[in-house]
């Protein structure tokens, strides 16, 4: 707790709750062969720790995004804090309620009608035989919002044009469309239950460029008009830096930076975001050598010691190598990174 | 054939792909025409269904039925290879042109070990025994980066990660040192760490034996840092065509500016990005006249019953009515 209440100093934070709070939140995966073979092979148990212990918060009407290379968790974590999973341990505090502790069905429902998905492909996330009408009806129907058939359809026009698709459009099916048209009936959707908070799992990963600045505009605007909080999942850096209030840095299971979008951009600290972002291609041909970073994300079924990062980091030392190093304090938010505590970063070149 | 050596490696004509199909022909790619130089680096970017793939498939003679080349020349090396029987063009795969895919996972047979698809690939375009094969497939495997290939010539593709996998493949393309590589999304399913390592690989490979690489993809981020030239597609035809800076930074089209300003930037804070409405048209739809004038912020009468055809504008080509008009004006006053 006193941990806590640092870190809410720290930020500066306290002045306005957060809407979301996630508190050392875990989900381990066993992932061991199966009894037999354990038993001829005289192997043990194997855990999967998708997401090992990260605390983060999100104020009313921000935008937090996560972001990490395929298998960090990031996906797994957007999934605990919608209740898709049951966490490990730790806990999901929404306006101060856990939320992870809710196992049935009913308690969880007043929780859901908040709290909606938005998933990456739109191809697979809308029922192909179901009218887009019905479709974007469903959670107005689930949670009895409106009873009078006439009224939910007049909703669901108001929501499509919401979305700035026609209410036309409710009578035809999801193939009619294109990927960009389907990702903004699965917004609609998601906005069907009058939520405060959407978790966006790389909502723009399957769409081209030009579609994914249609979809990233429409959110932001959405997010004013409504005040909506989002939950951004991607592994786009340039995306996140557009989208975000906050960033958070994934690195196998763990948060490793997280700060406001400006600071983890412009002035990061730990090695990992800083090779993140020295990986990006250079768009604008200013003629800065990009660093191929060496080595790969190890698996994290056997993830290294200490700093998981340490093998592919230039700082590690010994103590990089035995201990796992702490969430420490940094401008607006927090880094784990003993290279940082001990004062051992190199100024970074900026490009 | 004294004019050899000033002839670029590839020249494209016209080309032109169709599919047949119950309702008639969708005309896939239409009147695509370019060069790319020995030793060049031709990025083709678009987005999906621009018919980028497409181009590169047909190159290779991969094209898959029912799709097929209506009219138009491919020419490598001043020899027509559009048109050769099956096992010329064979021959040519491979052993001129080399390709790597977008899904390395895919691209591999699963139940060969790596070192046995590199070795009959090997064997396939040369004489060599099967000991100087393998000598050669190791060879290979450590030059695209992956470490101790002695142990990993007799592994499985599932034992490589993702990364590693498309080093393999990489090796795979190499084989037969092509003079043409074409790279279909090399990098679109890795991590972005693992897309910096790869394409440094390439151009590091490409310098090293010569070889020219035609580089499709949508990213422009990995195009800006690759490419000599960019070619940008849409719906088919290509938009514009020039040196990969004056793409970059002075777009002409308004489909490549309305491209680059609606990808996310590092720099600069931007509260909205540029947007262009609308989506491309379905090959069943595409306008009359330039395809992209439904979408086009700056179209005018003309755009909507002629197409445009690629005119010189700087030190770029550009398929717009726009700068046509401009030429007749300065044309005028001049």
């Amino acid at each position: 707790m006193a941990d806590a209440a640092r870190a809410t100093q720290v930020t500066g934070l306290d002045n306005a709750a957060p809407h979301l709070r996630v508190r050392d939140l875990a989900k381990y995966f066993d992932v061991s062969p199966p009894f037999i073979t354990r038993a001829l092979q005289g192997s043990g148990r194997s855990t999967l720790r998708a997401v090992d212990g990260i605390d983060f918060q999100i104020e009313t009407g921000k935008t937090f995004s996560l972001v990490g290379e395929s298998g960090c968790g990031k996906s797994t974590v957007a999934r605990l804090v919608v209740g898709l999973y049951t966490p490990t341990k730790g806990q999901v505090e929404f306006d101060g309620v856990d939320i992870a502790g809710l196992t049935t069905r009913r308690a969880m429902e007043p929780v859901r009608r908040r709290m909606q998905m938005i998933f990456q492909d739109p191809y697979a996330s809308l029922n192909p035989r179901w009218r887009v009408a019905d479709i974007v009806a469903e959670p107005i129907r689930t949670h009895g919002l409106i009873d009078d058939n006439r009224a939910v359809l007049r909703r669901v026009g108001e929501l499509l044009e919401q979305v700035r698709l026609s209410p036309q459009d409710g009578e035809k099916f999801p193939h009619e469309f294109s990927g960009g048209q389907r990702q903004r009936i699965s917004i609609a959707r998601a906005l069907a239950s009058n939520p405060e908070f959407l978790v966006c799992d790389e909502p723009t990963s399957a769409l081209d460029v030009s579609v994914q600045a249609q979809i990233l505009n429409l959110m932001k605007d959405l997010q004013r008009e409504l005040g909506l909080t989002y939950l951004f999942i991607s592994h786009d850096l340039a995306v996140v830096y557009h989208i975000s209030d906050y960033v958070g840095v994934m690195y196998l299971g763990r948060l490793v930076e997280w700060a406001p979008a400006e600071e983890v951009f412009h002035n990061p600290q730990h090695p990992y975001t800083r090779m993140l972002l020295d990986a990006i291609p250079d768009l604008e041909m200013s003629g800065r050598p990009r660093q191929a970073v060496a080595g790969e994300v190890p698996s994290p079924i056997h993830p290294p010691s200490g700093c998981h990062f340490h093998p592919r980091c230039p700082l590690a030392n010994d103590r990089c190598r035995a201990e796992v190093p702490k969430a420490l304090p940094r401008t607006g938010g927090q880094v784990a990174c003993h290279a940082v505590e001990e004062n051992r970063l190199p100024a970074r070149v900026q490009p | 054939m004294a004019d050899i050596k000033n002839r670029p490696l590839l020249e494209v004509r016209d080309l032109r792909i169709e599919f047949p199909t119950r309702r008639g022909t969708l005309v896939a790619v239409d009147g695509v025409s370019f060069d790319i130089a020995e030793g060049e680096v031709l990025g083709v970017v678009g987005e999906s269904g621009a018919g980028k793939s497409l181009t590169g498939a047909s190159i290779i003679g991969l094209l898959e039925p029912p799709g097929r080349i209506a009219s138009g020349q491919v020419i490598l090396n001043g020899r027509r290879i559009d048109n050769l029987p099956y096992e010329e063009m064979r021959h040519v795969r491979g052993h001129d042109i080399g390709m790597v895919f977008q899904d390395p996972l895919t691209s591999l047979n699963p139940l060969y070990s790596v070192g046995r698809q590199l070795i009959e690939t090997i064997q396939t375009h040369s004489d060599l025994s099967d000991q100087a094969a393998r000598k050669r497939a190791i060879e290979l495997l450590g030059e695209v980066g992956i470490p101790s290939p002695k142990v990993r010539i007799d592994q499985y593709p599932h034992q490589f990660s993702g990364g590693m996998r498309q080093r393999v493949v990489i090796a795979l393309a190499l084989c037969v040192n092509p003079r043409l590589i074409i790279a279909d999304e090399p990098t679109t399913a890795l991590d972005v760490s693992i897309q910096a390592q790869i394409i440094t690989l390439l151009k590091r490979l490409c310098s090293e034996h010569g070889a020219a690489v035609m580089l499709i993809t949508h990213d422009m981020g990995v195009i800006a840092e690759t490419a000599n030239r960019v070619a940008v597609m849409y719906a088919g035809r290509l938009a514009e065509i020039g040196p990969v800076d004056e793409v970059i930074k002075r777009a002409k089209h308004p489909y490549t500016d309305g491209l680059m300003g609606s990808i996310p930037k590092l720099s600069g804070a931007t509260e909205r990005l540029v947007q262009i409405e609308g989506s491309m048209p379905r090959l069943t739809e595409i306008p009359n006249g330039c395809a992209f004038n439904p979408r086009c912020p700056k179209v005018f009468a003309r755009c909507m019953d002629e197409r445009p055809d690629l005119t010189h504008v700087g030190r770029s080509e550009v398929a717009c009515w726009l700068y046509d008009q401009q030429m007749e004006r300065t044309g005028s006053d001049g």
